[in-house]
């Protein structure tokens, strides 16, 4: 599991209009190109002084091809991060509160201890 | 020796300044009576007559990073800018600028270090509304300069609850032994029980109204004892997801001191969350 990579996309993406946009109209290329062009970068460093090692597991990658954000919170991603992005993403699609109030319900089967998101 | 004029615990809801600014058909129900609450809280500030505030809060992944993640961290800078683009995007919060008391900071940190705190700091931080909410309900204006004091509430593992009480008692030793003549205001701003991405997210109330009542008691009473007694990492979770931003009023317990109760004291039950706002004035009942 590397939930710090999952982070680091919902991170990297939510910061970045453009971003954000590609990734609700394309999510499987999106993914596709942070995992070769942003998942290694460490964002305080030049990019020739990238990471080596970081790679999603299958079905962290296969959760955010497909928007899967209870997936998200079952794989221990956190939940700010996933809250904030799909909100950017989806909220317009709905009225007021609309969206915030669907993902409680999406989520309503996850029961208490939640997974952990400890990195 | 600077004097410590108040202290000021607070929610820090984002949607405040949206509501409190919408009018006409968007206007939400319950603006006027925030913005009212809002007021009221804001004249306990006022009335104090601060030069300068020390704010504690927490960032919200925005600079601070899991690559690099600090427990407790002070700005010093003589300007923080404010606020992202994500919540320009989610909150409608404006884009600020503040100005830094960078001698303020450095004696923070040095007698931080000194005290056994091994403090971060950051010489270009751009603050998140942890602290430009409270700026917002309680400074509108934003003519003071600011300290800015961040703790880690997010990203486990986090310092226990107990360090949280024990850096606002040194902050408040650390206030009081300023070799400078200013008036200096200790905000600093949390949660109740909140619940963000998960099941209990944006319901009517709070996620847990007993626990917001327990802990609205404690802070009230300065009840230190009883709050160290029940709250712990693991406690935390019960009440949602996001609650060890209580840790932040605890912080504020410990600089108002154990056993002080607050002069002021107000909360209002909103949907998502509760608000809550308390005031001490150390030198006494008024400042």
């Amino acid at each position: 599991m590397s939930k710090y990579l999952l982070n680091k996309f919902l991170f990297t993406v939510d910061r970045d209009p453009e971003l954000v946009e590609r990734y609700r109209e394309d999510p499987a290329a999106t993914v596709a190109m942070w995992e070769d062009a942003y998942a290694n970068r460490l964002l305080n460093c030049v990019q020739e002084e990238s990471s080596t090692w970081l790679r999603l597991e299958e079905a962290e990658r296969a959760a955010l091809v497909a928007h899967d954000y209870p997936a998200l919170f079952e794989l221990g991603a956190h939940p700010f991060l996933t809250l904030t992005l799909f909100i950017a993403m989806f909220e317009r699609d709905h009225g007021p509160m609309g969206f915030q109030t669907e993902y409680a319900r999406r989520v309503a089967h996850i029961s208490m201890p939640y997974p952990d998101i400890a990195t | 020796m600077a004097e410590l004029v108040a202290v000021i615990a607070s929610t820090h809801h984002p949607f405040y300044y949206r509501a409190s600014t919408a009018t006409g058909d968007d206007r939400p129900p319950f603006a006027d009576e925030w913005v009212r609450k809002v007021e009221a809280f804001r004249e306990t500030l006022t009335k104090a007559r601060p030069d300068v505030l020390v704010m504690v809060g927490s960032d919200h992944f925005h600079q601070l990073w899991l690559d690099n993640m600090p427990q407790f961290l002070v700005g010093k800078a003589p300007f923080y800018d404010a606020n992202f683009y994500n919540e320009e995007r989610e909150f409608g919060l404006p884009k600020m600028l503040c100005r830094g008391q960078e001698d303020l900071s450095a004696h923070l940190l040095r007698e931080g270090i000194d005290a056994g705190f091994d403090l971060a700091f950051s010489n270009e931080l751009r603050i998140d509304h942890s602290i430009t909410c409270p700026i917002i309900t309680l400074r509108p204006q934003n003519d003071l300069p600011i300290v800015p004091i961040y703790t880690n509430i997010f990203a486990p593992p986090l310092p226990r609850p107990q360090r949280f009480v024990q850096l606002g008692q040194t902050i408040r030793r650390m206030v009081e032994s300023w070799p400078s003549d200013q008036r200096v205001a200790v905000i600093g701003t949390g949660h109740l029980s909140l619940e963000l991405g998960g099941p209990r997210q944006f319901g009517p109330t709070g996620p847990d109204p007993v626990f917001d009542r327990k802990a609205v008691e404690w802070i009230s009473s300065g009840d230190l004892e009883g709050c160290l007694s029940e709250v712990t990492l693991d406690s935390l979770h019960l009440p949602g997801n996001a609650t060890h931003g209580f840790m932040d009023f605890m912080l504020m317990m410990g600089v108002a001191g154990e056993g002080r109760k607050a002069d002021y004291v107000d909360t209002y039950d909103l949907f998502h969350t509760m608000e809550a706002y308390f005031t001490w004035y150390p030198a006494g009942g008024r400042p």
